[in-house]
């Protein structure tokens, strides 16, 4: 890949509103800086656009993408500071403007896609472009050094935010450089030739610390909901308990007479208070009278009954929307020397990030402008929805990033933005919009449930020729996100898509469909392994033999936890693997079970992984911790039921999730060194949860456990039913 | 109506709804935002504080159970400049991930250190239970309290 920065200072685009930027269209490291936006880098030099340099040393780098605790805030700056060469001890890291022009992911092999923070797409998608503006960065440095010396750049190099010119014993720190430098009309072009070595490498792939953390240990990190603005009132919305039915208001009078109420905004789908505090708007809320039109299509969707028609959909045997279709599955399944077929559930799941949504909207008096403070994995998404809420251009909102409380997808959307932006337009002064746990749960948007209709037949040998996969649900598109498993070698495979749209929301949710689905097919593969008297690791080395990435791994996390070695009494090991978002892991869980409470318990996990470069290991491994508990937490205990059509859990004493003591006593991670490209690890551990425990189940006690979540109830149901079909069909 | 009492050393006064809580009056008339809102039904524990030492849930206490009590937030955790020797071993372990618990965390483990100066994993766990964290931090956090357990 190469750089196109020839870029005009000249070429300014001025845009209403006084911003003045220097846009560089398809440029891979463009510059630019806003005159607003340089004076709170006060003292530091404008670089490049992703690089401020003091002459006090001190270095700022700029963040494109949301921190919601996934750690890439400093793992982008690591890359720019590993190739600028400055010492890490002088980093500064500040989020960038909401430009996407210039800070949007590498979209299509060049910067300027959106600025989403999802998929863990955030370090392989800045990983190259981000190297090569850190190395162009430090050429523009080196080129002003070679002028002013009169040497050849070639004899220059650097070290840790010094230039040295060996020949002559001369050096100069980037600060002193800094004070005398003008930017050049053009930057320097910079290819991956200009880029270090890997195995230089002082920052990339070594224990660097997370910028964030020291302000997360005392209580300054801030998260949109504790920005206070002059003036600000709050508000809180009552929604539609049911997704789609209209709102109208019977008692604004009496509303608006309770204490503190300011204003009460009617919206399409809730009825909207504007008051003194939270606790005000709460209370007034309790006295809302509100008739909700009738008709909306989720009105009868009642989820736990829905499995029934996902079930007579699998059984009609039509063709949905194909996702693999290779070989020819229905011959080999008649050929087989036998078949299975088992039935994977999963009940819909909410993100449950800590922080409940909310933002900080201030609509000017005019409403030709706006001030939004936003935790978003949506960054310009959010700024563009007030906008498009006001009509006015993108430019008129000045728009201020936050942390993020969480997001595991949820706040990719940006319902909550418009919905701050409508109330704070309706008063004409800042507004803080908070939903309470039960708004953020109840009017959740969720992982889809699904049915699992899993078909297989082996040959003689006992290895699996035919693999059938039909996925059936609500909840679209997401579904079929890790319905495929291309590094399994099965020669005839057919997987399709039913989806039964229930008028619900649904919404990606960490790893998305990779969670059921890999979950069924790991616990699937399980199931016919111990009907053909298989080992499940050998099972895996089979049908991964063609992919010796992915073998590797299973490999590692079989020497890991010992595969195969005496187990304490009451105890089985299950293994799983998945790839997602192209990072490879391999996750094996130790369980044992309490029968009488029908109780799992997970004392053990192993993961590894294999991700490609991995530019900061420790939080990598953090990653993968945490998607191990956060998977645990979904595979055993959530699940969101509608009741026609209303979600019937409101908070977290009915909606559980993982506690510490439903972690496991050790979590055991290694990452296979790689020069591979970066792959996504912030969702890479969580799809191989289900089907570990399963398996680990099914090693235990000989049952399947086949509807997630595994809750006591359906253990003990599990261990309670007798007389498994031959045939290993149920 | 007026209340008084100690907040983060100092005494204080403020005037307050009658229904008012502990967790937003601290975060809107004391602008200490340190302790978080989450689930406002004293399920999740991410806006602990103490009450005269131990470990409470602020979004359920009344401002007017406050009168006279000695309340201490993160933000007064430790005194002075240092920090409390959890918020460096926080640090130091790498714990917090998106961070929103991690007030009502470091609390509830300053006050088992408090009665318990080296508590067992057991005891960390059971203690711990009650602090949700859906990032899943858990192994770090306890591994962080156990560096400053054995350092006592």
């Amino acid at each position: 890949m190469k750089t196109t920065t020839t870029i005009s200072r000249r070429k300014f685009l001025n845009r209403v509103g006084g911003v003045t930027f220097v846009i560089s269209a398809g440029a891979l490291a463009p510059t630019l800086i806003t005159a607003a936006f340089d004076k709170s880098l006060n003292g530091t030099k404008t670089i490049s656009a992703w690089v401020h340099i003091g002459e006090d040393n001190q270095v700022t780098i700029l963040n494109p993408a949301a921190e919601m605790g996934q750690g890439s805030m400093t793992a982008l700056a690591v890359i720019i500071a590993e190739e600028l060469d400055v010492d890490w001890a002088n980093v500064t890291i500040q989020d960038s403007p909401i430009e996407p022009d210039v800070y949007g992911l590498q979209w299509g092999g060049r910067l300027g896609g959106p600025m989403i923070t999802v998929g863990s797409r955030t370090v392989r998608g800045y990983y190259l472009a981000l190297r090569l503006a850190g190395a162009q960065a430090r050429k523009v440095l080196m080129q002003h050094v070679a002028t002013k010396w009169g040497v050849p750049i070639t004899e220059l190099n650097s070290d840790s935010g010094v230039v040295i010119h060996e020949k002559s014993g001369q050096k100069v720190t980037y600060g002193t450089i800094v004070a005398t430098l003008k930017l050049p009309e053009k930057l320097p072009e910079v290819t991956e030739v200009d880029l270090k070595n890997p195995k230089e490498f002082r920052l990339i792939g070594k224990k660097v610390s997370r910028f964030d953390i020291p302000t997360k240990s005392d209580g300054t990190a801030q998260y949109a909901i504790d920005v206070q603005v002059p003036g600000m009132l709050y508000a809180v919305i009552s929604r539609s308990p049911v997704n789609g039915a209209k709102p109208t208001l019977l008692n604004e009078q009496q509303i608006l007479t309770m204490k503190g109420i300011y204003r009460v905004i009617p919206l399409n789908h809730g009825i909207g208070i504007v008051g003194e505090s939270f606790e005000l708007c709460q209370e007034a809320r309790k006295s809302l009278k509100i008739d909700w039109s009738p008709g909306a299509k989720a009105t009868n969707y009642q989820s736990v009954e829905a499995y029934d028609s996902y079930q007579n959909k699998a059984n009609s045997h039509e063709k949905g929307e194909v996702i693999t279709e290779e070989g020819n599955v229905n011959d080999a399944l008649a050929s087989a020397a036998r078949t299975f077929e088992s039935n994977y559930k999963n009940d819909f799941v909410y993100h449950a990030q800590m922080e409940p949504l909310n933002a900080v909207v201030t609509v000017a008096e005019d409403g030709k402008s706006a001030e939004a403070w936003v935790g978003s994995q949506a960054h310009d998404g959010a700024r563009k929805s007030v906008a498009d809420v006001l009509g006015i251009p993108f430019s008129d909102v000045t728009y201020h990033s936050c942390y993020l409380g969480g997001g595991f997808g949820r706040r990719s959307m940006s319902d909550y933005v418009e919905e701050a932006t409508h109330l704070s337009n309706a008063v004409k002064r800042p507004v803080k919009l908070v939903w309470s746990r039960e708004d953020d749960m109840q009017y959740g948007a969720f992982r889809p449930i699904s049915l699992q209709r899993m078909r297989a037949g082996v040959d003689a040998e006992g290895n699996i020729t035919a693999w059938s996969h039909q996925i059936v649900g609500t909840g679209d598109g997401l579904m079929s996100s890790g319905a495929k498993s291309p590094y399994y070698t099965i020669p005839n495979q057919y997987i399709d898509l039913h989806n039964m749209d229930a008028g619900v929301r649904t919404k990606h949710w960490r790893s998305v469909g990779h969670g059921p689905n890999k979950y069924a097919i790991e616990a699937f593969i399980d199931e016919v392994t111990m009907a053909v008297n298989k080992d499940p690791y050998q099972m895996r080395r089979h049908l991964l033999r063609n992919n010796p990435r992915e073998l590797a791994v299973v490999d590692k996390v079989a020497e890991m936890c010992q595969w195969g070695s005496p187990l304490p009494e009451g105890r089985a090991r299950g293994m799983a693997f998945a790839e997602r978002s192209g990072a490879l892991v391999a996750g094996v869980a130790e369980i044992s079970v309490d029968r009488d409470k029908g109780k799992i318990k997970v004392h053990r996990f192993w993961c590894a992984m294999d991700a490609g470069v991995v530019v900061q290991p420790d939080n990598a491994i953090a990653q993968l911790e945490g998607g191990v508990i956060f998977g645990i937490s979904s595979v055993m205990h959530e699940s969101i039921t509608f009741k026609d059509g209303a979600v019937e859990q409101s908070n977290f004493h009915n909606y559980h999730i993982a506690r510490m003591s439903d972690a496991p006593e050790s979590i055991e991670c290694h990452i296979i060194p790689s020069q591979e490209a970066p792959a996504g690890v912030g969702e890479a551990s969580t799809p191989v949860v289900g089907g570990a425990i399963a398996n680990a189940f099914l090693a235990l006690t000989g049952k399947a456990l086949c509807h997630m979540p595994f809750t006591s109830e359906k253990v003990k149901e599990v261990l309670e039913e007798y007389g498994k079909s031959e045939n290993g069909q149920r | 109506m007026k209340v008084s009492f100690s907040l983060n050393r100092k005494a204080v006064e403020v005037e307050v709804e009658e229904k008012a809580t502990l967790l937003w009056t601290l975060r809107d008339k004391f602008q200490l935002t340190g302790t978080k809102y989450s689930c406002g039904i004293a399920q999740c524990g991410s806006c602990t504080v103490h009450i005269e030492g131990n470990p409470v849930r602020s979004c359920m206490m009344p401002m007017r159970a406050i009168a006279g009590k000695d309340i201490v937030t993160i933000e007064g955790l430790s005194e002075g400049d240092t920090k409390h020797a959890l918020q460096d071993a926080w640090v130091e372990e790498q714990v917090p991930q998106c961070g929103y618990c991690q007030s009502g965390q470091i609390m509830q483990a300053a006050a088992l250190l408090k009665k318990n100066p080296n508590p067992t994993r057991e005891e960390i766990v059971d203690y711990m239970d009650g602090v949700l964290c859906r990032c899943g931090a858990y192994m770090r956090i306890i591994s962080a309290i156990q560096r400053v357990a054995t350092k006592g």
